[in-house]
């Protein structure tokens, strides 16, 4: 009757020895969480899927309800409500004004499940313009500024200027449609269609004729699964991972393979085959859902774990291997060296990449890799690999604090240096994190300022 | 909150001391002089002297043109409550006071009757006889059948206790008021219905004369009129004029004096009557019209009657009731406002003064006293923040606070004075330039509640003693005068100079005397009873020194200061305000503490100088040591801790756990249900709650609450953590099966629940689904469903998801799952071996207690310095350093308690920017903090 009190917030369901040996747990003790206060924000009726970041202090939400809402990220004050769409939204992005512009008015695009998509004014909260003249949903939106164009991806590739005209899109590409777009330099894009990787090029209008257009330039076929995620990393490459786990790096000038990861985030395939079906019963465990990275590393989510891939050595420098309960979402890099992560387990985690210098030098008792997820080996076969393993992971991530708010799957969350974190989830929630002593500093200033204003604070002469 | 006044009531006799331990004396300045009418060994709260009432009520009287006065109804209505007092008799001695009631005539000048609006009277008359005390109102209705058209009545609230209408006399004065202009509203639209029958019955006897008169005149063609022609002409033109005569009541009827109705909260139909009135008025001569226009009478049809021309005799009618006088509708709500008073008024004086003085400084604690106030305040809130904005702007002016808070006065007083009497009388000579003008000046800020009260009391010797004799007119007063008086006091006191309020004092200090007279006296004298002559003279001196000796009051401020905040076990907290006052000085030393001290002083200032009646002024003191904390209060607290009291006599709950030894021996005593006996100890079910509008089962609720804290202090040994979970803002979730314990406990501990604003506590007391994230948010204390079914599994794991926001208790296991708790604050809120027994008095000390914590989270959170970089350069863990050992070193407090205070403060925050109180909720706040399980 008091397991659930005594226990902590592990989920008692499915695989629960398993993970409990498997997966890192942080007490209730969380020192380093800066995160001491919450505020649930509460608009959507459905699974709210996207974040995007307007400004300094203002963010949208988007989800399945069809709904966009803008909101303060420091009051948690709704600001506005967008009602255009009458299906799921599939992609919102923010459209830069123009430098030259006058009115800086922040808009934004958003795609739905309805064929449209509609140009927003986040400031005065009105449709500007939609666009329905879709064939199919456009899974994915893509702003090139330099060019002042946007792209949209459905099953075609479609080619806009900024007043939503048409021009150009290629031929039907697909029946499962794009599912990632970038830019990438010399007027290209490169768009993931299933295995593929499709690269083309934008004709923009010069002397001779008026007419834009788009070419498909090259494929490249070196997946063996669908492609799940594509990033720019630097001007010098960018980065594809599948649903099987393939992590590649691509040159972005002659689109050819610099690097490639297989299987680095299950390191013994081979050893027993039966062993880790069982444990990895799911394949999606091994995809890669979401790629970020900084100057030195790729930070890739596979499955349920997370790894740091270092651009240099060409290696996984550190890894978590069950870093949650469930899929990994999404992720982020914080300027301090962490790490956020949230999964379908309903939990965000912060962690933080650590050197694990005196960690070589000493002889490691087994229970510490128990401990961070390499345990999972047979007795008989484990020495071996696991010296192996050792030497190749330099770093550690360490769980520093989880985040537990939401009931449901965490989408996606986003960063605000000085407002904190906002998580979204399919229990139809936002929530706002925030340091609690920072905001309770805040608000000291605002009482005294508010004194002030009435004048009750008597300033010294 | 402020108050418990059962401390008022104690009492130094020895009898009631029955207690093992040792109890040291009890200081001089808690003592309350014996009851004047207990010489015989009676105990103050027995049925006071020769009253044969067992209990206040109020009679409405009438003086009847037939049978002379006589007594109306009484409410409550119920024979107990007057019991052999003799209702008639009564009525003759209040109806025979005379006033100013002026009948309507024919005045020399006019032709016409003419009906006078008058003023009601209030009269305070004291019947010795009966040992009766009442406050009389005299009003006058109209009825047109009557004779002169009025007819005079009065309502009285009767009491044993002459001082308690004679220190409630505003109070009442007000709340009968306003049962009068129901009344007369209501008499004024039925006067105007029956005169618009009345005019019919003429009208149409007019027309059936007329034809009778062309009838006889063209039967009797002799050219000379018959006698009957004759009479018949006579009656036609008598019925003529009384037409134009009632015609003209009509008008002066309806064109009743509009302004009487603004500012009275009458119905707004009324309102709107009055303002369409002018343009009817013309319109009423003709009565056919009026009938169709007139908004005050939506009746059917009327069929007219012939009038007789000689009408019935006098004493043969049935004069109207008052019900039918009034309309029935205004005649209920008189009822209940009546009813409404007498609510109001239950109970001893001392305890009405009590919940006056409480709630006059629960205003001014307007920035905290959200937290852990009762909702029964929020209309009183309402209120009171709508006069705030108004207050900066009035005494604001820099130079003035720079004038006369000068800082090194302070330290003057801090340092050298030894004695809070001494300290305190020399901070008056400061601020207002002499002792003399305090007596003054204090009688005169008696802006709000018991305003003149002074003047009364002398009154109130003079009636008694130059006459001697059974029936005393105290003290009357003009209602317009006095109401306005107090209202434009409350707005003016504020900014004017002493200079200004001591000639204020003065002058109206004039006027009240010139209002009261004696009226009339009676020469029964041999029927005063010898003991009431002996003893009344003592009652007299004893409300003297009440009212004069400002050594007296003083000592009052400091225990009661002192039972809030000095407990020997607290160590530093005894200090702690005089350290918080240090602390400011110290600051100063850094040279940019000015900011800081400045605008604590003028604060406090500024509230001293509001509105203060006599006996409050104290009490006002004690407000200071709650809210600032900074200057006033330090003399007292320093004093006594000097004396160093021991703790038990400081606890009220030790005081009351003897009285209600007392108390039960009371009731034996009494073989009536001795009302004022029960009005004592607070506790029982019909304690009266004039303090509450909401009325006793607001008590009912406290008192109720109160015994099952206690219940579950003493039977839950971890009951110090769930609280300390509550106090800091984690919520605490109560798991069980029956949904009656669960509410139970939940409406108990709901007392240590801060609220986030003024609306409503953040108490769910049953729910049965799985909880949210968002609950936690909303609410801070919840009562779980326990369900024995695979449903509770989910409940369950929502729970165990969530355990880092939220503290749980177990019922059914009896268990606790929560942070570990260090401090020391909880266990003096709640300590298992406390001695206090009743629920209501545990209640009272909760409220206490947590009032000086509010008093410590608003020093915090307004303590500039602590908040706000000393320079830009200063980093923010030197800040937070500075508030840490604030809160340790100045406010005493240790380990977790810090963690209390600063959730307070953050509550503080937010209520104080929120625009609109009530909108949003605060965010949730939370700690990483291990949990440990408890058990029994």
């Amino acid at each position: 009757m008091l397991r659930w009190l005594i226990g902590g917030s592990r989920e008692p369901q499915g695989l629960a020895e398993y993970k409990k040996s498997a997966l890192q747990t942080i007490g209730e003790e969380q020192t380093q969480n800066p995160y001491t206060e919450l505020l649930v924000l509460k608009a959507h009726h459905d699974i709210v899927r996207f974040l995007v970041r307007l400004d300094d202090c203002r963010f949208a939400s988007a989800g399945d309800d069809g709904l966009v809402v803008v909101w303060n990220a420091q009051t948690g004050e709704k600001l506005l409500e967008l009602n255009g769409h009458t299906q799921k939204i599939t992609a919102i992005i923010t459209f830069p004004s123009l430098e030259a512009c006058e009115e800086k008015n922040q808009l934004i695009l958003t795609a739905s499940a309805d064929r449209t998509v509609i140009l927003w004014n986040c400031d005065t909260g009105r449709q500007v313009q939609k666009v329905s003249c879709f064939q199919s949903t456009v899974k994915c939106l893509t702003v090139l500024q330099r060019l002042d164009v946007w792209l949209s991806g459905g099953n075609d590739l479609c080619v806009w200027n900024r007043k939503l005209d048409l021009l150009c899109k290629t031929s039907h590409l697909s029946d499962t449609g794009i599912s990632a777009l970038i830019e990438i330099p010399k007027n290209c894009v490169v768009a993931a269609v299933g295995k593929e990787l499709i690269i083309f090029r934008l004709v923009a209008p010069i002397e001779g004729s008026l007419e834009w257009d788009i070419l498909e330039v090259k494929r490249l076929l070196d997946h063996q699964d669908n492609i799940l995620s594509l990033a720019n990393i630097n001007d010098l490459s960018f980065v594809t991972g599948s649903h099987v786990g393939e992590l590649i790096i691509w040159d972005t000038l002659d689109w050819t393979m610099q690097a490639c990861e297989h299987n680095f985030w299950d390191p013994f395939p081979q050893l027993d085959t039966q062993q880790e079906i069982k444990l990895c019963q799911k394949p999606n465990d091994i995809s890669i859902h979401h790629l970020t990275w900084d100057e030195e590393n790729v930070f890739v989510a596979v499955g349920r774990g997370l790894y740091v891939y270092n651009l240099q050595m060409k290696r996984v420098i550190a890894c978590q291997k069950t870093a949650h309960d469930s899929r990994v979402l999404h992720i982020a890099k914080l300027p301090n060296r962490q790490l956020i992560s949230c999964s379908e387990d309903g939990s965000v985690r912060i962690w933080e990449l650590r050197e694990k210098q005196q960690m070589a030098a000493e002889p490691v008792p087994t229970g510490f890799f128990n401990m961070w997820g390499f345990g999972r080996v047979n007795k008989q076969a484990s020495q071996p690999v696991k010296k192996q393993q050792e030497n190749a992971t330099s770093c550690l991530l360490e769980l520093i604090g989880d985040l537990i708010g939401h009931s449901s799957s965490v989408e996606m969350f986003l960063y605000f240096e000085d407002h904190g974190l906002v998580t979204c989830s399919a229990d139809h929630l936002i929530i706002l994190w925030k340091n609690g002593d920072r905001e309770s500093g805040l608000r000291s200033l605002k009482l005294f300022q508010k004194l002030e204003e009435n004048g009750d604070l008597y300033l010294a002469a | 909150m402020i108050s418990a006044p059962d401390v008022v009531a104690f009492t130094k006799e020895d009898e009631y001391e029955e207690e093992p331990y040792n109890e040291p004396a009890l200081p001089e300045e808690y003592s309350v002089p014996l009851f004047p009418f207990t010489s015989q060994g009676a105990n103050p709260w027995s049925k006071l002297s020769g009253a044969k009432f067992s209990r206040d009520f109020i009679l409405i009287s009438e003086f009847s043109e037939q049978v002379g006065p006589q007594p109306l109804l009484t409410i409550p209505n119920d024979t107990k409550v007057f019991g052999t007092f003799d209702l008639n008799y009564f009525s003759l001695r209040i109806m025979s006071v005379d006033y100013q009631a002026s009948f309507v005539g024919h005045p020399p000048g006019s032709a016409y009757p003419k009906l006078n609006f008058v003023e009601d009277s209030k009269v305070v008359l004291g019947d010795s006889k009966e040992g009766a005390f009442a406050y009389v109102h005299h009003l006058t209705l109209y009825d047109l059948e009557a004779r002169g058209f009025v007819r005079p009545f009065c309502m009285a609230y009767i009491s044993a206790d002459q001082h308690k209408i004679m220190q409630q006399f505003q109070e009442l004065s007000a709340e009968f008021s306003k049962a009068s202009e129901y009344l007369k509203t209501g008499n004024r639209k039925a006067f105007a219905v029956e005169l618009e029958k009345k005019l019919k019955d003429l009208d149409y006897t007019r027309t059936v004369l007329h034809t009778e008169t062309e009838i006889q005149k063209k039967a009797n063609d002799k050219g000379f009129y018959s006698s009957q022609a004759i009479e018949k002409a006579n009656e036609l033109a008598s019925v003529e004029k009384s037409i134009i005569e009632h015609q003209d009541l009509l008008k002066q009827i309806r064109s009743y004096p509009h302004r009487k109705l603004k500012g009275s909260d009458l119905c707004s139909g009324e309102m709107e009557h009055a303002q369409d009135q002018p343009d009817q008025a013309p319109t009423t001569s003709n009565p056919d019209e009026c009938a169709d226009t007139d908004l005050y009478t939506c009746r059917p049809a009327y069929t007219p009657k012939l009038i007789k021309a000689k009408s019935a005799k006098c004493f043969d009618k049935k004069l109207k009731t008052l019900e039918e006088l009034c309309d029935t509708e205004y005649f209920t709500k008189t009822l209940a406002q009546l009813s409404h008073i007498e609510h109001m008024f239950r109970g001893d004086l001392c305890y009405l003064l009590t919940s006056q003085i409480d709630r006059a400084l629960l205003k001014q604690q307007h920035i905290t006293n959200f937290l852990f106030e009762d909702f029964a305040d929020d209309d009183r809130m309402v209120e009171k923040q709508e006069s705030i904005p108004s207050k900066p702007s009035q005494d604001r002016p820099p130079s003035r606070s720079l004038e006369e808070c000068p800082i090194p006065q302070v330290l003057i007083s801090v340092g050298s004075y030894k004695s809070s009497v001494e300290s305190v009388l020399i901070k008056m000579e400061q601020e207002f330039g002499g002792e003399d003008c305090k007596e003054v000046e204090v009688a005169e800020m008696s802006s709000f509640d018991l305003h003149g009260n002074l003047d009364y009391l002398d009154m109130d010797m003079k009636g008694s003693v130059s006459s001697g004799e059974s029936i005393e007119v105290l003290g009357t007063e003009k209602p317009t005068s006095a109401l306005s008086k107090s209202d434009s006091q409350a707005s003016l006191v504020v900014p004017l100079s002493p200079q200004v309020i001591r000639s204020k004092a003065v002058s109206h200090r004039t006027i009240s005397e010139d209002s009261i007279e004696v009226l009339s006296t009676c020469p029964s004298e041999a029927l005063i009873p010898d003991d009431f002559k002996a003893s009344y003279p003592s009652a007299i001196n004893e409300e003297e020194s009440y009212a004069d000796d400002n050594e007296g009051a003083i000592h009052f401020q400091a225990s009661i200061s002192l039972s809030k905040l000095g407990e020997p076990e607290e160590g530093s907290l005894e200090n702690t305000l005089s350290q918080a006052d240090s602390c400011c000085i110290g600051k100063e030393s850094d040279s940019l503490l000015v900011p800081l001290t400045t605008p604590i002083h003028t604060l406090s200032d500024e509230d001293g100088v509001v509105s203060i009646p006599p006996q409050h002024y104290r009490q006002k003191d004690q407000g200071f040591c709650v809210d600032f904390a900074v200057e006033n209060a330090n003399p007292s607290s320093r004093d006594n801790s000097s004396e160093g009291f021991p703790a038990y006599e400081l606890d009220p709950g030790q005081l009351l756990a003897s009285r209600d030894i007392s108390k039960i021996s009371l009731d034996n005593y009494s073989d009536t249900t001795s009302y004022v006996s029960s009005v004592a100890s607070t506790s029982l079910d019909r304690t009266p709650s004039s303090a509450h509008p909401t009325g006793p089962s607001f008590e009912r609720h406290k008192k109720r609450a109160g015994q099952n804290a206690l219940k579950f202090i003493r039977q839950y040994p971890f009951a110090h953590p769930a609280i300390y979970s509550l106090l800091s803002g984690r919520t605490l979730v109560v798991l069980g099966e029956d949904e009656a314990i669960v509410r139970k406990l939940v409406t108990a501990l709901s007392i240590f629940v801060p609220n986030y604003s003024c609306y409503a506590k953040p108490v769910k007391h049953w729910v049965s689904s799985p909880l949210h994230i968002t609950d936690f948010q909303k609410w801070k204390l919840i009562g779980l469903q326990r369900v024995a079914s695979p449903a509770s599994a989910s409940t369950l794991h929502v729970l165990s998801r969530y355990s880092r926001y939220t503290s749980i208790l177990d019922l059914d296991n009896k268990t606790l799952r929560c942070p570990l708790y260090r401090g020391t604050l909880v266990p003096r809120l709640a300590d298992h071996r406390t001695q206090i027994k009743r629920g209501s008095t545990y209640y009272l000390h909760v409220q206490s207690m947590l009032t000086q914590l509010c008093s410590k989270a608003f020093l915090y959170t307004f303590c500039h310095h602590l908040h706000l970089p000393a320079h830009n350069k200063e980093i923010e863990e030197l800040v937070a350093s500075r508030q840490a050992s604030f809160l340790k070193l100045n406010l005493g407090l240790v380990n977790e308690d810090v963690k209390v205070v600063q959730y307070l403060a953050e509550l503080l925050k937010l209520h104080y920017m929120q625009e609109s109180p009530g909108t949003s909720q605060p965010m949730l706040r939370f700690d990483y903090v291990p949990s440990f399980l408890y058990k029994i």
